[in-house]
């Protein structure tokens, strides 16, 4: 306690933060960079047009389903579009955001940071992860068209027989770059944290998004070479005639699934984490309070991780090949820490200050959306209700629900650390209108869905008998998919109409952790000076000396430890 | 020794907000209790099999339980963000921990856990039970359409795409289901049964469905399985077992059997030029 109240206020100065950076300017900088912010910021924009692309084809597939009998595209059409768009939305968007971009971004800088641990291994990470793409988006242009065997390539239609054609070919090799980028970054964050912390900052002081990134970062370690290893055998099977999920040569088929949902379900987590860390510190700055339980909510992302491990099978219940009550018990458990952390959100608003920024409104948008993503994926836990609706609408109006929720807490994200790293403020207004859009665009999209799925129609249906009930379901849900496309343009334009117009200043939201007490944006090595790191909330100490957080078990208050004041 | 001391003022207020509260939580519960035994079905049916109504049952209790849940998780966020919205500079109280609130929000939801649980598993060994039976269909699930035989009989129902097969079945017996894939993975799902199951190419999926219900229902293939799996439904009809009898020995003279083949094959062909369907057979890969 001593050691915390010592200095209760200090900054000191560091070395010149520029006297590194004699690097070329104007687009060379872009492409010879290995500062992880205009890193950072290349995956900003990357992913963002991933989002867009993969906007544009669940655009189009909404439009298809808006009658039984669609014809806007044909059946092979269709199925490549809907492969496309769960890759480029889970492959290109979701996790090259949150751990490419903002994590790159922030996460030296909320530590203290002067770059990440291999500056150059982030640069390689990002040039992995734009050949990915490009790679698996340029099957458009080939003569059989993009891979169109689901974003979960089952194998054994997704072998040289069943899917011939460069489009697979041109997806597994996107997908085993895109990995590979994951890896590293993985590794990147894993050593940055554990080794590039500033003095001060103890493990417990990290902020909640360094640790949801921590852990990420190690389930992406564990996750990510199995997927890399199975895309291997997928592809010798499919040319170099091995037979690994082949029943003809005597392999298993069943075996892929079991490959890619040993990634595939922690990839969720690896998906998730980041947005729980953003949307933790954003309801805690909008609120004026610190993180409500912050040592409960690592120890629950911590039981997510580890149980997210042994879930993997929840997704091959009607398989019939595996043991479900093991399953089912591990996946239900999940809810427990995952409840934690909405208790922890409502905790950390209680009695606060609640200021409805747009970063706020969309983070609390993600808590409810999220929450009915989180109680649906419960029924999916129990084998006998996921026999009823497993690859029904309703899986996949439980997914949406969740994605849909980390999209509300990236842009949660991008208008709370946005002023950060450009600078600039995004227009409130617009922002605000975007949140209505986006958050009612996402309940209209998704709820029909669920009716949908428990009303018997399958996924994956390019084309459905025509039952009124079917058709008026689509229907919503295609008019919830229009206002989620206007809230992303809304966003388009307000990046456009605020730019470089409202300059942010350091601190446009009295944050609380480190990446505040900077300049926006950061200076080549990120800091001038340095505040005393006495709690998890070194700025929020630095401004309100005297609004220490209350600790959970007073220390009997003598002379010596009485704070200031 | 001493008289028990008067509450302080704030106790008071607190026990009285309290009450307040206990009041609300308790009108909902007796409204529901009012509204007499009719629990909603959240969306699902009970279906037409046995186990499809134990499967219903469970989904009313998890979707209760989500109700109530939801609802006081989403009355909790609402309260907060309205009752605590921000109207000055004031710095609120920085409160960190409670431990005692967090433990609770930690045992309760493992408590509820474990209940739902062991409901599943009552549900879940029900279901997957396999009893004795004599009555046994072999289902084969192939690129794009459906083989329906009747192991002991000459019976065989076959059709693909457009032609929706029929998988005729005896009403309160136990049918025995032996599921198979001849090339990619297929899901077997029938929509008023609550159920479904994959075909897996290389693997013997075996299942009972024991029907209450005679009448027409609708199947469909819920795995992605190539382009025409859009169009690989089924139909499964629920007779009585005289009727189904009736039906079996149709098949059993022989020139009928063979008639029926003759017009499957005629009716595959005619299929064919109206939608191509794959020109080979697979086991699997090459």
């Amino acid at each position: 306690m001593v050691d915390i109240l010592e200095h209760p206020v200090s900054a000191h100065d560091l070395p010149d933060p520029h006297h590194e950076d004699h690097g070329p300017t104007g687009i060379l900088k872009w492409i010879t960079t290995t500062d992880h912010k205009v890193i950072g910021l290349s995956y900003t924009v990357t992913a963002v047009v991933m989002l867009v692309i993969g906007g544009v084809f669940a655009e189009i597939i909404r439009a298809q389903l808006a009658s039984p009998n669609g014809t806007l595209v044909s059946l092979a059409q269709y199925n490549e579009l809907f492969t496309m768009h769960g890759s480029v939305m889970i492959y290109l968007f979701a996790g090259p955001f949150a751990f490419g971009a903002l994590a790159n971004i922030m996460v030296p800088i909320q530590i203290g940071a002067p770059d990440m641990a291999y500056p150059r291994l982030n640069a390689l990470s990002y040039w992995l992860y734009l050949t990915g793409a490009i790679t698996m988006l340029s099957g458009f242009f080939t003569a059989g068209g993009a891979a169109n065997f689901g974003w979960v390539a089952y194998a054994p239609l997704s072998n040289s027989l069943n899917t011939p054609g460069a489009g697979a070919d041109l997806w597994i090799g996107g997908l085993l770059l895109t990995g590979f980028s994951a890896i590293f970054t993985g590794v990147n964050l894993v050593a940055t944290i554990f080794y590039l912390r500033a003095p001060g900052m103890t493990m417990f002081r990290m902020p909640i998004f360094t640790w949801n990134m921590l852990v990420t970062a190690i389930l992406i370690l564990l996750a990510f070479p199995v997927l890399t290893a199975g895309l291997i055998m997928l592809y010798a099977d499919r040319h170099f005639g091995t037979h690994i999920f082949s029943v003809a040569g005597g392999g298993v088929p069943v075996l892929w699934q079991h490959i890619f949902w040993f990634w595939g379900h922690p990839e969720v987590y690896i998906l998730a984490l980041p947005f729980f860390g953003m949307v933790t510190e954003i309801l805690a700055v909008f609120s004026r309070k610190p993180v409500f339980g912050y040592k409960g909510m690592i120890f629950a992302t911590l039981s997510i991780a580890a149980l997210s491990l042994g879930v993997w099978a929840h997704h091959m219940f009607t398989t019939g090949v595996v043991l479900l009550p093991f399953f089912s018990i591990m996946s239900l458990l999940i809810a427990v820490p995952t409840g934690i952390k909405i208790f922890n959100w409502i905790g950390t608003m209680w009695r606060g200050e609640v200021w409805f920024s747009a970063a706020m409104l969309m983070a609390i948008g993600f808590v409810i959306t999220f929450l009915i993503g989180g109680l649906t994926g419960i029924y999916l836990a129990s084998p006998p209700l996921d026999f009823f609706t497993h690859d029904t609408y309703f899986v996949v109006a439980h997914f949406h629900s969740v994605v849909m929720a980390l999209v509300l807490a990236g842009m949660a994200g991008l208008y709370y650390w946005g002023p950060k790293f450009t600078g600039y403020l995004l227009d409130e207004r617009i922002g605000k209108i975007q949140f209505w859009f986006l958050f009612i665009g996402t309940q209209v999209f998704t709820l029909p869905l669920y009716l949908l799925g428990l009303r018997g129609m399958p996924r994956r249906m390019a084309i459905y008998p025509h039952d009124p009930q079917w058709k008026f379901l689509n229907d919503v849900s295609t008019v919830g998919a229009v206002l989620i496309g206007i809230s992303t343009i809304l966003f388009v334009v307000n990046v456009v109409v605020s730019w470089k117009k409202h300059p942010a200043g350091d601190n446009p939201w009295d944050g609380q952790t480190l990446e505040w007490f900077t300049t926006s944006p950061p200076p080549h090595h990120n800091f001038y000076r340095l505040p005393a790191i006495r709690s998890e909330r070194p700025t929020w100490d630095y401004n309100h000396p005297e609004h220490r957080a209350i600790p959970h078990a007073p220390a009997p208050v003598t002379a010596e430890t009485e704070p200031v004041r | 020794m001493e008289s028990p001391a008067l509450p302080p003022q704030g106790a008071s207020t607190r026990s009285r907000r309290w009450r307040r509260v206990r009041r609300a939580a308790v009108l909902p519960l007796a409204a529901l209790a009012l509204s007499g035994c009719t629990v909603p079905n959240f969306g699902a049916n009970q279906g037409d099999t046995t186990s499809s109504r134990s499967v219903f049952h469970l989904w009313q209790g998890f979707s209760i339980g989500a109700a109530i849940i939801g609802t006081l998780v989403v009355a909790l966020v609402l309260w907060v963000v309205l009752r605590y919205r921000r109207r000055g500079d004031a710095i609120p109280k920085q409160v960190q921990y409670h431990i005692p609130l967090e433990l609770t929000y930690t045992i309760v939801p493992i408590l509820i856990v474990f209940g739902l649980f062991a409901a599943t598993m009552v549900v879940e060994n029900k279901e997957v039970a396999n009893p004795k039976t004599n009555v046994t269909i072999d289902v084969n699930a192939f690129q794009w359409g459906w083989k329906f035989s009747y192991p002991g009989s000459s019976a065989v129902v076959i059709g693909q795409t457009t032609q929706d097969p029929t998988m005729v079945m005896p009403v309160n017996t136990n049918v025995h289901i032996n599921l198979t894939s001849t090339d990619v993975v297929h899901g077997f799902y029938v929509r008023a049964f609550n159920f479904s199951r994959y075909a897996l190419p290389g693997v013997l999926n075996q299942f009972t469905l024991r029907a209450v219900n005679t009448g027409d229902f609708f199947g469909q293939c819920t795995q992605l399985c190539g382009l025409y799996h859009s169009l690989m439904f089924f139909n499964v009809k629920v007779v009585t077992m005289a009727k189904y009898r009736a039906w079996l020995a149709s098949f059993n003279n022989s020139s009928s059997a063979s008639a029926a083949s003759a017009a499957n094959l005629a009716q595959r062909q005619q299929t064919s030029s109206v939608v191509p369907s794959k020109p080979y057979v697979s086991n699997g890969a090459k």
